[in-house]
């Protein structure tokens, strides 16, 4: 069995999640090679073949350029499985190889129960197993679900990979910068999260008083920044910040992928929940089934004493 | 101008969810379905865009689903779309993403459409391959994951939302498909008369049988709830005794309560 792995590289610096592509093929049991479109100055470690394209003549992100020179190295290895992490690189470029190719996808896979590709769904309620049904078939990762064991080692064989026609329908302009942090979450060692489960602005200085009386930080969901609740810097989750504090308390949070994706390092789990079904139970030690409204300030109170 | 909306109608995700009989899906009785959240964000864009250009685009909103899918239709012909096609599938969720971007792109070509909305993934199967296949078969530029739209002399700026918070900043000529995520717009609430208005508009009837060419290439193996993690303490009860508990273990367990 053979596997394709899709390295990243973004804004100068080839990205860490690459050695989960690894980890994966590892577990899949795979001969794997990898693409790169990169630097030569910033290999991966690697103990195989990989083909690579200059970053300096390709650049950073084109979709369609990318997408023909990963058809280009699948023409030569003739691979199984051609794999990415589920990152906004690996979701955006893998359905359009495997349109190219008319070839199955499996997306945001989080595990391999007996051999078979399992995913999410219903915001983590339920899990799935995807069977391929195509010769071949593209599978992208859920980012942090195979952890690379271990130091990565050897240096690859490199490959240049070339096509004829750089042109594509979309033009890359540039990077804007995330905003600037009021708040390092990543230091904090209490964090207490509102999520769209407080209802309303208001209630989040609810929230906000239980992480005052613990002497920790307020966090945030995504659906709370972007109803303008909260600002970005407090968001936790992938396109957030990554914490890992002492204890996070989890308020009207349901506990979906990209909101554990940043916080189940933390040491210490309380989720308040009114759904006693919701996903983030599997991950809290405790789970309180109670109406954010009424659990939290009483715990303000308790906390304050 | 001609715009096309795709949008799926969803269960809401706080539901309790109990499987099918052959455990392959998610039984739908009982549950309340919505619109997908992803894909509101995609109708309000559409409607923005038609706003923009002084009214003349003409949107189409395309939902593939049985009958109850029509209710999902109604909302975006009340928020601003100008005519529907229901793609009447009651086995809609036995058919892969390969062929539900398939079944999409063969109602699509011909038709003529400038810009293609979808959103970045369903809530219920969260492929995020839809959007994507589309524009392949069609033919079409594409661009994932917006949190930014803007339009202008025939081409299309988009914000991409990336990880850690930055951004990656596409242009995009006409036609092109483009998946909406979070945040991208605030979605507008149906008025009254934007209601009656609605009921007016012409819903379009398509089986899915003669659109549907592709044999699907990933099929589902089994649906089961995930395995709870061992050793978590659910607490239910009276808010006090509840909390009594939580500070007890909180004590045990963490650094974190300054000796009471
Ligand atoms: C590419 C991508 C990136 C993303 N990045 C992030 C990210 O960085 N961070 C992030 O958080 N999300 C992210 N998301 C969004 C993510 O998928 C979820 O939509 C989001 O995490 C849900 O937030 P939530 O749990 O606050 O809201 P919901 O999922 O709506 O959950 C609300 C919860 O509150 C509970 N509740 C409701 N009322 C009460 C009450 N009165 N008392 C107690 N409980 C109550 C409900 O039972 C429910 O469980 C991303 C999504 C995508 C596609």
């Amino acid at each position: 069995m053979k596997a394709l792995l899709i390295a990243e590289y973004r804004q100068g610096k080839l990205l860490e999640t690459t050695y989960e592509l690894q980890a994966f093929a590892g577990l899949l049991g795979a001969e794997s090679a990898m693409v790169l479109v990169g630097s030569p100055a910033d290999l991966p470690k690697f103990a195989g073949k990989l083909y690579l394209a200059d970053v300096a003549k390709y650049g950073e992100y084109n979709p369609d350029l990318h997408k023909k020179l990963v058809l280009e190295a699948v023409a030569k290895e003739n691979p199984d499985y051609i794999v990415f992490v589920h990152s906004s690189y690996g979701w955006d470029l893998a359905p359009r190889v495997a349109a190219a190719l008319r070839i199955g996808q499996v997306s945001e896979v989080v595990g391999l129960p007996d051999g078979k590709f399992e995913v999410t769904c219903c915001n983590a309620k339920l899990r799935r197993t995807v069977a391929p049904k195509s010769a071949r078939t593209v599978v992208t990762i859920q980012a942090g679900a195979f952890s690379p064991q271990g130091e990565p080692q050897g240096a690859p064989q490199v490959e240049g990979i070339d096509v004829a026609d750089p042109a594509g329908k979309t033009e890359f302009v540039g990077y804007e910068a995330a905003e600037q942090k009021d708040v390092d979450l990543t230091r904090a060692e209490v964090i207490v999260s509102a999520g769209r489960g407080v209802g309303k602005k208001e209630n989040v200085q609810v929230i906000a008083q239980l992480a005052k009386a613990l002497g920790g930080e307020l966090g945030a969901s995504r659906p709370v920044v972007d109803a303008g609740w909260a600002p970005h810097s407090h968001q936790v989750g992938t396109t957030g910040q990554t914490v890992s504090p002492k204890l996070y308390v989890a308020c009207g949070i349901s506990g979906a992928i990209q909101h554990l994706a940043g916080m189940k390092m933390a040491d210490f789990i309380v989720a308040i929940n009114k759904d006693k079904d919701a996903p983030i139970g599997e991950i809290a030690d405790v789970l309180i089934v109670a109406d954010v409204l009424q659990f939290v300030p009483a715990m303000t109170a308790r906390c304050a004493r | 101008m001609k715009i096309l909306v795709c949008i799926k109608q969803v269960p809401d995700m706080e539901s309790r969810f109990k499987l099918n009989s052959e455990g392959t899906w998610y039984d739908e009785a009982d549950l309340a379905f919505r619109m997908n959240e992803y894909d509101e964000y995609a109708v309000e864009q559409a409607v923005q865009l038609k706003e923009q250009l002084g009214g003349e685009p003409e949107i189409t909103v395309l939902s593939m689903g049985p009958d109850r899918v029509v209710e999902a239709l109604k909302k975006a012909l009340a928020m601003g779309a100008d005519r529907a096609v229901h793609v009447k599938d009651d086995k809609y969720y036995q058919k892969d993403p390969w062929q539900v971007a398939s079944v999409i792109a063969g109602h699509a070509a011909g038709q003529g459409y400038d810009v293609v909305f979808t959103g970045m993934q369903s809530q219920d199967r969260g492929s995020a391959q839809v959007g994507v296949t589309v524009a392949e078969l069609l033919g079409f530029g594409c661009a994932t994951t917006l949190v930014g739209f803007a339009f202008d002399a025939g081409v299309i700026t988009a914000k991409r939302e990336l990880e850690g918070g930055s951004k990656g900043v596409v242009k995009l000529k006409l036609p092109a498909v483009v998946t909406c995520q979070l945040g991208l717009n605030t979605p507008r609430y149906p008025t009254l008369p934007n209601i009656m208005k609605a009921k007016k508009k012409e819903i379009l009837v398509q089986a899915v049988s003669e659109l549907l060419k592709e044999a699907e290439v990933t099929g589902t193996g089994g649906m089961y709830p995930p395995a709870k993690r061992g050793g978590g303490i659910v607490i239910e009860g009276e808010v006090n005794d509840q909390l009594d508990k939580l500070m007890g273990i909180l004590k045990e367990k963490t650094t974190v309560l300054r000796a009471a």
